[in-house]
């Protein structure tokens, strides 16, 4: 990471700052927590420079495309930034998404033949599994608090936001209100806990279901802890091992 | 074979080995490099320091050393050797039957070796496998439905021409279908790691055993789902059973769903060697015990009976392995050089 320095510097950590809300589709964390951005500069015209790598040469193309878009889109959103350009380096891919990022062109459009629709659904899809693991966590740190099963299923959005719990407890909320919208609309007064179909969850066989939530959690954090050890061994980084992130109560 | 404190044996099956020529003399491409450096990077992430091998031993191991490693340094028995071509990324392939045939000719009680097929290459492809099965008397093959060839980034095993060679492999004897999901499968746009087409092909062929190598991470969640499904699923432990020695929390959730959603009696050991080793891998398989929060939290247990289906019964059921037999012929003076 370079530190920010010059007469830029406001500006680079600007940046960096939203390049932080930029999430790995698949894992669900932030691309700069991950260790995927190496390189921020801005330049004397307002045009902002990112390089970013992965932690194999083989990551899927598609999540490399919608980070290379997303961080693209996150910075374009400031007033000041004038060109955004989002270089990925030694990927299988790279030439190309380079190419079709630094031309504004859709993932359709960069790969042509090779891609049959966009990235709709394979984006719901990791939407929908963020979502169930922030669930997981969330029922479970309140099911560990004595809440009952009874109490959780008949819980609206207003009594969650109400909740008050310690800052630990309020990242979880936060966390989940943050995608509770995939599922089903978010008026103060709708269920706080639906199934990524959108249907309410009943309260018999609650454990089961957070049990099958669970699945999802576990492999977000496995392929999470892979993917870190697999760019600091491909790139030979002395990272230290984050311990488990606090998503669980267990 | 390994020695429980008990003095009980527990005889060992690595379900997932590789004889491979990874060396830049065999590499076609960059892709090539890139493959076996990603290898290495699994390797060299998730290795005690005191295994950790030169990259010149990982591109290239000789027999001997493969044998010494699994068998007489590792606790392995017997290892099933996997077949993976990559022919467009190495020249004489990656790990061609005909190298594993060598390896098995030089320690034959030691090894069965298990074939390949693409179903992209149709009736040639039908006749190879015709051919190999007579020949090398397969009862497994492995699947790579990643590779890439031409212009095809890989392969759904729903493919049309999937079914044709499952059809044939199940009328040769081959029971055993290893899959190995990868990425880059196209069209792009889908999710690379999808495990769906492994439900529909398992209900369509009920007579096949799909081993899902790596438990279809990173799709762990999506595997364990389908497998309590079907009951000619397995899950193939290679890459998560590494996590034991630098993440053994995880290790502990991960193998704990698992033996929850699929059982003991439908998880194989295997090394991946040479990404790791058999030595290191047992010795800490079977010191390891599921953290009591995560035991209570999924009420299952790690019990040596488990850990005995999961480091050989399981595979000697698959392959009919008839393990008094195969333990005296490994005990025979005979088989000394073994």
């Amino acid at each position: 990471m370079t530190v920010a320095s010059g007469p830029y510097a406001g500006r680079t950590s600007e940046i960096w700052d939203r390049l932080h809300h930029v999430t790995d589709p698949e894992l669900d964390e932030s691309v700069t927590e991950l260790g995927f951005v190496t390189s921020v500069e801005v330049d004397a015209i307002d045009h902002v420079h990112i390089q970013f790598r992965l932690p194999t040469y083989w990551c899927a193309a598609n999540f490399a495309f919608m980070m290379a878009d997303d961080m693209r889109a996150a910075v374009s959103a400031l007033p000041w930034v004038r060109g955004a350009s989002v270089v990925l380096g030694e990927h299988m891919y790279a030439d190309k998404i380079n190419c079709g990022i630094s031309q504004g062109l859709s993932f359709q459009e960069t790969f042509g033949s090779e891609a049959t629709a966009d990235l709709s659904e394979v984006r719901r899809t990791f939407l929908l599994k963020a979502f169930q693991r922030r669930q997981e966590a969330l029922l479970s740190q309140l099911m560990a608090r004595g809440y009952t099963a009874e109490q959780l299923v008949t819980m609206i959005l207003a009594d969650v936001q109400a909740l008050v719990v310690e800052k630990e407890g309020q990242d979880l909320v936060g966390r989940y209100l943050e995608r509770r919208e995939i599922v089903g609309p978010c008026s103060p007064d709708a269920p706080a806990f639906l199934s990524a179909e959108g249907r309410r969850v009943p309260a018999e066989g609650l454990e089961v279901y957070v049990r099958g939530l669970r699945r999802v959690g576990v492999n977000a954090e496995f392929n999470g802890a892979l993917c870190r050890g697999l760019l600091s061994a491909r790139f030979d980084m002395t990272t230290p091992l984050p311990e488990r992130p606090k998503m669980n109560p267990s | 074979m390994f020695k429980t404190k008990d003095g009980e044996e527990i005889f060992v099956i690595d379900g997932h080995t590789h004889f491979w020529d990874g060396s830049p003399q065999n590499q076609k491409n960059v892709h090539g490099k890139q493959f076996i450096d990603c290898f290495y990077a699994y390797h060299s992430n998730l290795s005690p320091k005191e295994w950790l091998w030169p990259k010149e031993k990982f591109e290239k191991y000789d027999a001997q050393t493969m044998h010494d490693d699994l068998f007489v340094h590792g606790y392995d028995d017997m290892a099933i050797l996997q077949s993976t071509y990559l022919s467009d990324f190495y020249k004489k392939g990656f790990n061609n039957i005909e190298r594993n045939y060598a390896m098995k000719k030089a320690y034959p009680n030691r090894f069965i070796i298990n074939g390949a097929f693409d179903p992209r290459d149709g009736e040639r492809g039908l006749d190879q496998l015709r051919a190999d099965a007579e020949k090398y008397h397969l009862k497994g093959v492995k699947l790579y439905t990643a590779e890439w060839k031409g212009d095809s980034k890989g392969y759904k095993l729903t493919d049309p021409a999937s079914y044709r060679f499952l059809e044939e492999a199940e009328k040769l004897g081959i029971k055993n279908i290893h899959v190995h999901k990868g990425p880059t499968i196209l069209p792009l746009n889908r999710d690379a790691f999808d495990v769906a087409d492994v439900d529909d092909v398992a209900t369509s062929f009920q007579n096949l055993n799909f081993i899902i190598e790596h438990c279809g991470l990173p799709r762990l969640d999506d595997f364990c789902w389908i497998a309590t499904q079907e009951t000619n699923v397995y899950g193939g432990l290679a890459v998560a059973l590494p996590f034991i020695h630098t993440r053994p929390g995880y290790f502990a959730h991960v193998i704990s769903e698992l033996l929850f959603w699929l059982g003991e009696d439908k998880l194989l050991y295997g090394s991946d060697y040479g990404i790791w080793t058999p030595k290191w891998l047992i010795e800490k398989f079977m010191a390891f015990e599921l953290p009591d929060d995560v035991a209570k939290e999924t009420g299952v247990s790690l019990s040596l009976t488990a850990k005995k289906k999961i480091l050989g019964l399981n595979a000697a059921r698959l392959y009919d392995v008839d393990i008094a037999a195969q333990k005296q012929k490994l005990t025979a003076p005979l088989a000394a050089a073994s």
